[in-house]
């Protein structure tokens, strides 16, 4: 498996801020999610996407939302 | 104007005594009604308890899918709803401004019907009605509310509220088809469980004139209404019905205040660009609800419809899964009450539409999360699907609105395999509807049916795939092998060419010159099929013995390992 060069990732940073800054503020969530579907899409596996999904959702400061 | 029926005057009222009816129905909407019809195919007589004096107007449910139009035609009235019902097969969902999918129904050229129908219910209900008083066999009676519901091994007994005073009556058998709020369900202290969207639609019938074609058109955060859900539907006369999601929390007596009503969808055919006058005709508010009872049979009493399960409005499930407990409860119900199978029948209705509703509360889950989005994660997700499918057409199957398709019963008891097959092998699985397509011709004059659907029924039907080989005497012996089985069947051969159905003389004989038949049903020469009363296939069995065509129907009236009934099968195997 191939993996980005730190120069690519320094790109996709920079692209993805500037994206960010660029959208409404209230749309910022759904263009994230838009974005997710999309890579999803692209990884074209639903265990690695499930993984993934699971891998952002550590580290995260606050308590996660009652349900 | 609104039709009132009126009290009839029952014997049990002067005599004080009832005789032990077969079958007391709780409830003449659609699903009482067409089960009361499905009866009395089969000649058994039942009495139908209506606490209303009149029909209740407004469209209700409105799509009727394909499968239960052949429902309705096996109990008479498909003709005349076909006549007063639009046929559709077409579907368009907008985000905003932009078409973001487009549904297609498969409307094969040899079926009887579209893939949808739609009639109001409060028509449905009239036809149903109005057929239901045409039949010997069933006794309708208006304004009579059952109530005090008991039962023993032997019976049900209720007392019967009229406005002349109230009287006892008795039956082998209730079927409680009350609705949603069954007041059966409740004497019996029985609960439904599952989930209740937070999700309120406000539905309404308008009048208008409108050239636009009849299809199911949805928008998603209307320009006309951002944020929420419309979803618009033609009726036949001129009438349409327009749902609308409503945000917030206010009550509904405040949604349904007429000038709100009125403002909301004037602005919804401004964005769409009709122009007509039109006004207001009927108003309601409806919450999407995924609850069904644990169990659909409890001793003699049994449910069905609303009573037995509520399933969200999206992907019209609800009367079409009402129509199919009818169709699948009727002839078991039939076949216990003529001696021919015993109650043991009676569990495969619950096993067998406990299975569909668990089925439909999935599917319908998927579209209730399209259509109300239950939490800010389905809400955000929906959103970005949304705009994805403007440009990305991977996203699009998300919105399909998964509209109602028949359950096919391939778990189901009552069915039989040859060894190795299993219920997926073949384009029509074993526990599926038969499709209702076009016979290519048939034979004697006397019987000439235009679909599959119209030769098959009431009872059990062997279809027996013939090759051309003159006289094979598979159809006699199969016929002397059933008649001391204690089996109501028809034998209909399906021949390769005409010549070979004539000399057949009287025996009934359906036409499969192109073979299409025995490509559309998984059959070769000397295949036999047997489709039950419902016209579901139970067994397709190729070049079987006599006595393994009798087994496979013992297992289909779950007569196997009985006692008395067994013999005379056993006798012969």
């Amino acid at each position: 498996m191939t993996h980005l060069t730190p120069p690519e990732l320094e790109e996709i940073f920079a692209a993805l801020s500037r994206a960010l800054n660029e959208v409404a503020a209230a749309e910022r969530v759904t263009f994230l999610a838009k974005l997710a579907m999309l890579l999803a899409d692209e990884v074209a596996d639903g265990g690695r996407v499930r993984e993934l999904i699971a891998s952002a959702q550590q580290d995260l400061e606050k308590a996660p939302a009652a349900r | 104007m609104t039709e009132i029926f009126p009290f009839r005057r029952p014997p049990e009222l002067d005599s004080g005594r009832s005789e032990l009816h077969p079958v007391l129905i709780a409830g003449a909407g659609p699903v009482g009604l067409a089960l009361a019809l499905e009866l009395a195919r089969f000649g058994v007589r039942s009495v139908v308890l209506e606490p209303r004096d009149r029909i209740d107007p407004g469209s209700r449910a409105i799509c009727i899918s394909r499968r239960s139009m052949d429902i309705l035609d096996g109990i008479g009235v498909g003709e005349e709803f076909r006549a007063a019902g639009l046929g559709w097969v077409r579907g368009r969902s907008y985000y905003r401004q932009h078409l973001v999918f487009e549904l297609e129904m498969p409307f094969p050229p040899l079926e009887k019907h579209f893939p949808m129908t739609n009639l109001q219910q409060s028509t449905m209900e009239q036809i149903l009605a109005a057929e239901a008083a045409r039949r010997p066999e069933v006794d309708l009676r208006w304004q009579s509310r059952l109530r005090d519901v008991s039962q023993d091994a032997e019976r049900v007994r209720g007392e019967v509220e009229t406005p002349a005073g109230r009287y006892a009556l008795e039956g082998a058998w209730l079927v409680a088809c009350d609705g949603a709020r069954s007041a059966v369900r409740e004497r019996l202290g029985l609960r439904l469980e599952g989930f209740a969207s937070p999700g309120r639609y406000l539905i309404a019938d308008i009048r208008m004139k409108s050239a636009h074609p009849t299809e199911r058109r949805v928008w998603f955060d209307p320009p006309c209404n951002p944020g929420s859900t419309a979803i618009m539907h033609k009726q036949p006369g001129d009438v349409w019905r327009v749902d609308f999601q409503i945000l917030g929390d206010r009550p509904d007596a405040e949604e349904l205040d007429e000038r709100r009503v009125c403002e909301r969808i004037g602005s919804l055919l401004e964005m769409i660009g009709e122009r007509a006058p039109w006004g207001l005709l009927w108003t309601s508010v409806y919450r999407a609800y995924g609850l069904a009872l644990p169990r659909y049979r409890h001793g003699r009493v049994l449910f069905a419809g609303d009573a037995a399960h509520l399933v969200p409005i999206f992907g019209v499930r609800g009367l079409n899964s009402g129509f199919a407990d009818a169709n699948n409860l009727g002839w078991k119900l039939a076949h216990c009450l003529r001696g021919l199978a015993s109650d043991a029948l009676l569990d495969s209705y619950d096993l067998e539409r406990r299975a569909a509703t668990q089925d439909i509360l999935r599917q319908a889950a998927k579209s209730t999360v399209f259509m109300t989005p239950p939490s800010e994660g389905e809400r955000i997700l929906r959103d970005a699907v949304l705009s994805l499918a403007i440009r990305h057409p991977f996203v699009r199957p998300l919105i399909d609105p998964r509209q109602s398709v028949p359950y096919d019963y391939r778990e189901s008891p009552l069915n039989s395999f040859d060894a190795g097959e299993r219920a997926e092998d073949a384009a029509v699985p074993t526990g599926a509807p038969l499709p209702n397509v076009r016979v290519a011709g048939s034979s004697p004059a006397s019987w000439q049916p235009r679909h599959l659907g119209d030769g098959l029924g009431p009872d059990f039907c062997l279809l027996l795939f013939e090759d051309d080989a003159a006289g094979s005497g598979r159809a006699e012996s199969l016929e002397r092998a059933l008649a001391c089985a204690g089996v109501a069947f028809r034998l209909v051969v399906v021949a390769r060419s005409a010549g070979r159905a004539e000399e057949r003389g009287e025996r009934r004989c359906i036409l499969d010159p192109e073979c299409a038949l025995r490509e559309a049903l998984g059959a070769r020469d000397g295949t036999l099929l047997i489709v039950r009363p419902d016209g579901h296939l139970c067994a397709r069995l190729h070049a079987p013995s006599p006595a393994r065509v009798v087994r496979a129907l013992e297992r289909a009236l779950q007569r196997e390992g009985e006692g008395a009934r067994g013999t005379a099968a056993r006798r012969f195997a």
